[in-house]
């Protein structure tokens, strides 16, 4: 493969002091004459807190913005279902905050796979979000003199987190989607709701459009612009079980990719320690509990794998192992992520998991124990704090959490990985910019918590704005529209793909494929992954593959609201990159983040990074042959936070 | 557990629609509803036969996509609970449920359960907004608000737009979430230069959608999986009527334009 690798060196990343690099780079930046900007048109693909944000300021701006969404509102976005709240440096505790604070943890709890530049820009714009945000009406939670409270957060020691009791994605993502139905109202936006992304248009290397299926009918339509913005989200759910709503795919990003932009990072994707356990095999998805939690409630299994079958409450203090407590004092139930997660298996593993058995390996579930807080803070308290989560965790489990111990276990919940793009947010097609989750940039190989609202928003309102009107500034090429005969392939191409899924007439339906091969990708590139496993899964995969194009069974027409061929169409997309994913997780010999390979461990047992050989991106390039994409590296260079193995003890 | 389910199906908008009956066997009470339905589903698939559509989406109570009108109520029987959080244990061995799409005619039916609630995005378009760009923010700690403010403004701010109100109203009035936006706005600092101009238009855009007058029935509170207070409501009329009062005396001080 070494042969085939190239060196990927146009981040357009400025250089110079860490702190004015994106103030300089503002300046440097072509604008658009305020008269000329309604001549240029914007497509947005996704209405979460990137795609909502970015269309509402520039269309603000008096830019021509079409907005598309597979949900029937832009206020659906999974966006909206983020629980625990926003991290932005305004040290508002006194407590040592500061920008370089934040962009300091970001780029050691990412474990040194994150560009420089790209974060201390969103420590640098994470201030600003909180200024809009509370100027829209967003109802943060307040102290009793009427200021910002905040709480604290996993991988970091200073309270920095903004939140609206567990519902802060709701409350953010409202109020960018009021932003922006306020500029549909003002004629700048026109919306396209229950529209999915099918095909990105591509005319002599540029993007210039798009091509939907409108699921209310099945139509398939190309709209064409002058720039793209994909902001559609990850693609945790080629795991089939993630926390990531029904309906978020990987589609738009997967076709942008076969169109020639470059997929990076693909096996970053984070577990999330806090969910709740599966509790059958009909299972459809998993649901999240705030790491917020992790503030008050304190993480255990029993010591002896003999009291699993207990009641928690009949288990002796003394027969209790606090294990996040007992293994990282300093940071003790607030480790990251990626450590949470790993541990709570090791303990399920080692036979001490609790709660039911779903196929029969081991109990896959530990505590998090809110008794203390309780008796601490008094059940009132807990319940402001924490009521929503509570009530929510009874409805599922039909569990009391004030009286029995949660049980919680990992489950996929965000991707890290994703399209790869310079420090413009612009992927490797010229005019194709990507956005919030589904772009790679700024979390590395692990993600802090209340980091992607900040992301997502950071991208939206104050990033994109800048770089997509310096892209239109220079822009030289001729309007195209639909009528080119680039546009009508693709919608030719997209019209024969959904005839191909109805003409199939096999015997499985899109989800017993999306859950077969699901299982595949968890069993083998999630919270650990093997050289052996990953080959295997890369047997398995494009079997699978073969016999969804043989064996499918799509009921119903092309030309109505169908959701079986919606299914298909995803669950297409996720065969092809969960592929991709293994590929990258076997190419990358060493473990980091979230991406931990059973070979490379400390002898403490944390990921063992090998910065000698892999500080890089890993930018993969589709071929046409789905084993064998085409790897570019982009570098990594850190100036101003020195590589270290990370350590939370 | 087994269910007999009765189910509305209407192949699209001009479709007049009927009622069918499915079995659904094996059904565990640790399932969510919408998982039943997914299992009913792959069933019907398996024999060739269409799949009852329904919305839904984050299946965690919060994205208010999904929405079907359980046994005459809206959302089912459990209180402060969406369809995709109602879990089976809720039902016993033997029932039959009837499941319906959201009635309401300013909520056509796209295709069985499916329903059009477009008429929400157009009446929050309508002014449920603070006119504020972005990047011209000051400095958030500079407007310090009241706890009880906050948290009374956040009551009314955790509306989903799910549009249970709306379903549950016998009159379909959409009273229960325009007054949940107009107090979230309303409370706040921030959104009171608007606030009479608020009310006004986005009432006016509820009625010109065609969804009906509030009666004082409170049906929607009972419906709302969020819980939100008809109390909201006596608060939009007053500041409607407040807005009509304030717009008619300056209509006159312009000479009657």
């Amino acid at each position: 493969m070494d042969a085939e690798v190239r060196k990927l060196s146009q981040a357009r990343c400025p250089s110079g002091p860490i702190d004015s690099r994106w103030s300089r780079h503002r300046f440097e930046m072509k604008l658009v004459n305020p008269s000329n900007r309604r001549k240029f048109k914007i497509i947005i693909v996704g209405t979460g807190l990137a795609g909502a944000a970015a269309a509402a300021t520039l269309g603000e701006q008096g830019y021509n913005v079409a907005v598309f969404c597979y949900q029937d509102s832009p206020r659906r976005a999974h966006s909206i279902a983020a629980q625990g709240g926003i991290n932005a440096a305004k040290n508002y505790q006194n407590d040592g905050d500061s920008i370089y604070r934040l962009f300091y943890d970001t780029v050691k709890g990412g474990d040194f796979r994150a560009r420089e530049s790209n974060v201390h820009r969103l420590a640098e714009v994470s201030v600003n979000i909180i200024d809009q945000c509370v100027a829209q009406g967003v109802p943060f939670a307040r102290e009793y003199g009427g200021l910002l409270d905040n709480r604290s957060f996993g991988g970091a020691q200073v309270s920095r987190t903004f939140y609206a009791r567990g519902q802060t994605g709701q409350q953010l993502l409202l109020g960018a989607y009021q932003a922006l139905e306020r500029q549909v109202e003002a004629g700048t936006v026109t919306q396209f709701t229950r529209h999915e992304m099918m095909e990105l248009i591509v005319i002599d290397g540029i993007a210039r459009g798009i091509v939907c299926r409108n699921l209310a009918n099945g139509r398939v339509e190309a709209h064409t612009a002058d720039v793209v913005v994909l902001a559609t989200g990850g693609y945790a759910n080629a795991f089939y079980l993630s926390t990531n709503a029904k309906g978020c795919n990987t589609t738009a990003i997967w076709r942008a990719h076969r169109k020639g932009a470059l997929f990076a990072n693909p096996c970053f994707t984070q577990i999330h320690p806090t969910c709740i356990p599966q509790a059958g095999d009909y299972q459809s998805k998993l649901t999240l509990m705030s790491e917020s939690l992790r503030n008050d409630g304190r993480v255990w299994v029993p010591s002896n794998a003999a009291d699993c079958e207990k009641d928690a409450g009949k288990i002796a203090e003394a027969d209790r192992d606090y294990y996040l407590e007992r293994m990282y004092p300093s940071f003790g139930n607030l480790v990251p992520r990626d450590i949470a997660s790993r541990r709570a298996k090791e303990m399920c593993d080692d036979g001490r998991g609790v709660g039911p058995m779903v196929g029969g390996d081991a109990r896959r579930g530990v505590y998090l124990d809110f008794r203390d807080a309780i008796e601490r803070l008094g059940q009132a308290k807990v319940e402001e704090r924490y009521g929503n989560l509570f009530t929510m965790y009874e409805r599922i489990t039909g569990e009391d959490p004030y009286v029995v111990p949660m049980r919680i276990y990992p489950a996929t919940h965000y991707t890290m990985g994703g399209l790869w793009v310079d420090y413009n947010l612009m992927s490797t097609i010229a005019g194709l910019f990507v956005a919030g989750e589904a772009n790679f940039s700024d979390h590395g190989a692990n993600r802090l918590g209340a980091s992607a609202l900040m992301q997502g928003l950071g991208d939206g309102y104050f990033v994109l704005p800048s770089t997509v009107g310096n892209y239109l500034a220079q822009l030289k090429h001729v309007k195209v529209d639909e009528q080119h005969p680039e546009a009508k392939k693709a919608v030719a191409d997209v019209t024969s793909r959904v005839a191909r899924f109805v003409s199939i007439k096999g015997k499985r339906s899109p989800d017993s494929f999306h859950r077969e091969v699901g299982q595949v990708i968890w069993d083998h590139c999630g919270m650990a992954r093997s050289a052996d496993g990953l080959a295997k899964a890369l047997r398995r995969i494009p079997e699978i593959r073969r016999e969804f194009w043989e064996n499918l069974r799509v009921t119903g027409e092309a030309g109505e609201l169908n959701q079986v061929i919606e299914q298909a169409g995803r669950v297409a997309d996720f065969l092809e990159l969960g592929e991709l994913m293994c590929i990258d997780a076997l190419a990358r010999d060493e473990s980091c983040g979230c991406h931990y390979r059973t070979e490379h461990t400390t002898e403490e047992g944390e990921a063992k990074r090998d910065d000698e050989s892999f500080q890089y991106v890993a930018a993969w390039e589709y071929t046409g042959d789905m084993a064998k994409p085409r790897l570019h590296k982009e570098d990594l260079s850190f100036e101003f936070v020195k590589p270290s193995q990370r350590s939370y003890k | 557990m087994n269910l007999t389910l009765n189910v509305w199906r209407q192949k699209n908008r001009g479709d007049a629609g009927r009622f069918e009956r499915y079995d659904a066997t094996d059904i565990s009470e640790h399932m969510s509803f919408l998982e039943m339905l997914d299992v009913v589903n792959e069933r019907l698939m398996a024999k060739g036969e269409e799949p009852i559509h329904f919305d839904h989406d984050c299946r965690e109570g919060i994205c208010g996509a999904c929405g079907l009108v359980i046994n005459g109520d809206p959302h089912g029987p459990q209180n402060a609970t969406t369809t995709c959080q109602l879990h089976m244990r809720e039902f016993t061995d033997g029932d039959a449920i009837t499941i319906e799409p959201w009635r309401a005619d300013a909520f056509p039916v796209i295709r069985d359960l499916v329903v059009d609630r477009q008429a929400f995005d157009r009446i929050v378009q309508a002014g449920g907004y603070v006119s504020v760009r972005t990047g011209s923010a000051r400095d958030a700690n500079e407007i310090p608000i009241p706890k009880e403010a906050a948290d009374l403004a956040m009551d009314a701010a955790s509306c989903i737009g799910c549009g249970a109100c709306v379903a549950a109203c016998p009159n379909a009035s959409a009273s229960l979430f325009v007054a949940a936006k107009i107090a979230h706005l309303g409370l706040l600092p921030q959104g009171q230069p608007e606030r009479k101009e608020r009310a006004r238009r986005m009432v006016a855009q509820m009625d010109a959608e065609g969804f009906g007058h509030c009666t004082n029935h409170y049906e929607c509170e009972g419906a709302c999986p969020k819980e939100i207070s008809v109390e909201f409501i006596a608060r939009m009329n007053r500041e409607f009527l407040l807005a009509m009062l304030v717009s008619r005396t300056e209509l006159a001080s312009r000479g009657g334009r």
